[in-house]
């Protein structure tokens, strides 16, 4: 092969450049997030995996039932706590630090809710 | 040969016809009977409808404004526009021109301006404070502009918005023929240029808005479902000034005194239907 002495150096040269951002992220893309779970409650609204995927519908359902259908504006757990059907009263009451919860998790998934633009934290520092 | 492929033909296209046909009449005919059913039950239905128009059904909340009781104890409407705004976190722009209100004080030739063109009228009405709001009017002019259906008539009669539904058109300002709404033109969480929020005090229990969305009076509807009254209504009941209930139900307070009181209603002519009133 003609050129053999500068070709496959270059190759592999090309090669590591190419790949170096899987290289560089190797040891961090294995890190799931892990939200910091309220202390003082050890029951939500709904069970732990649909919460994790479908807690966005859960709220809008909420929102539209409350707001256009005359829902009501409590509910209750299957142990038969009572709690408020709001992102801003009953979230956030037991998950109160929204940067311990809410953010590891959307910015692991790189999702940017607009929830904060309107409602409002309990020990936010305006 | 020849006339056998002649009578051929003739069978075909009959059996051709007969299977068009014939599914086709029966069908027409079923539904022909259908039809005519359904008429008969929308045509006695309309004649026992016809007697006089139907008893309005469910809520409808609404307002008696004695401005006479806000002229006697001054500062009261003052009162009711401030605890209103410090509870639904309104910004306070600093400006008239961005000015955000849910509930306002304003004169007589502003909130009525049908009846101010004549010249020779009660000296006094000059200097009356007028509160004024969104008068969640039963034929809303701003629902049926919005194209987002954003804001809506919620069962009880209350002209709601949902925030993140609104795309900021300002469609419904237009509409609205008691300037009843305001448009976020900046964020009404900032601050001004010498650090001042615009917000004075955060209330956490209720949220703000955002930049780019309409915002109005909601007759507190967060209050009404925790069997709380509006919050003006409560602070003008010592005086009884507002008299707040449900204009369809004959024996509420509001609907006793709209009998027996003579009251006027904001561009009535408009045919919107407000649900204030007021007594002057």
């Amino acid at each position: 092969m003609y050129g053999k002495g500068r070709i496959i150096p270059a190759l592999i040269l090309f090669l590591g450049v190419m790949t170096s951002p899987i290289w560089y992220n190797s040891g961090e893309v294995s890190k799931l997030p892990k939200p910091e779970k309220p202390k003082d409650y050890k029951e939500c609204v709904a069970p732990t995996q649909f919460m994790r995927t479908s807690h966005m519908v859960l709220l809008n359902q909420w929102r539209d039932n409350i707001l256009r259908e005359d829902g009501a504006r409590t509910g209750r757990t299957a142990n038969g706590t009572e709690y408020v059907r709001s992102l801003q009263n009953g979230c956030l009451k037991c998950h109160s630090d929204r940067k311990k919860f809410c953010d590891t998790c959307h910015t692991y998934a790189s999702v940017k809710p607009y929830c904060w633009d309107c409602h409002l934290q309990p020990k936010e520092a305006m | 040969m020849d006339s056998k492929r002649r009578d051929f033909l003739k069978i075909a296209g009959l059996s051709a016809i007969a299977g068009i046909a014939v599914p086709s009449a029966f069908s027409s005919l079923l539904k022909g009977e259908a039809v005519a059913s359904e008429h008969g039950a929308e045509a006695a239905g309309a004649a026992v409808g016809a007697h006089g128009a139907a008893a309005p059904a469910g809520k409808r909340l609404g307002m008696v404004i004695d401005v006479k009781k806000f002229t006697a104890n001054p500062g009261l409407a003052e009162k009711c526009v401030s605890i209103c705004h410090a509870i639904h976190n309104v910004p306070d722009f600093g400006n008239k021109k961005d000015e955000i209100k849910w509930v306002w004080v304003d004169s007589f030739e502003h909130v009525f301006p049908d009846d101010s063109s004549h010249y020779k009228q009660d000296d006094a009405l000059e200097s009356m404070p007028f509160l004024t709001l969104c008068n969640h009017c039963d034929n809303p002019p701003c629902v049926r502009a919005c194209p987002t259906q954003a804001t809506f008539k919620t069962k009880d009669g209350v002209i709601a918005m949902d925030y993140h539904r609104c795309i900021g058109c300002r469609f419904c300002m237009a509409a609205c023929p008691y300037g009843a709404r305001s448009f976020n033109w900046r964020d009404p969480r900032g601050k001004d240029e010498n650090g001042r929020p615009f917000i004075k005090e955060i209330n956490p229990k209720f949220p703000t808005r955002m930049r780019g969305v309409v915002e109005k009076c909601n007759f507190c509807v967060e209050r009404l479902t925790i069997g709380q009254i509006p919050a003006c209504v409560e602070v003008a009941s010592a005086s009884k000034a507002l008299v707040f209930g449900d204009l369809n139900d004959p024996a509420s307070e509001i609907s006793q005194l709209l009998k027996t009181t003579f009251t006027i209603q904001r561009k009535p002519s408009a045919g919107t239907h407000p649900s204030l009133f007021y007594i002057i």
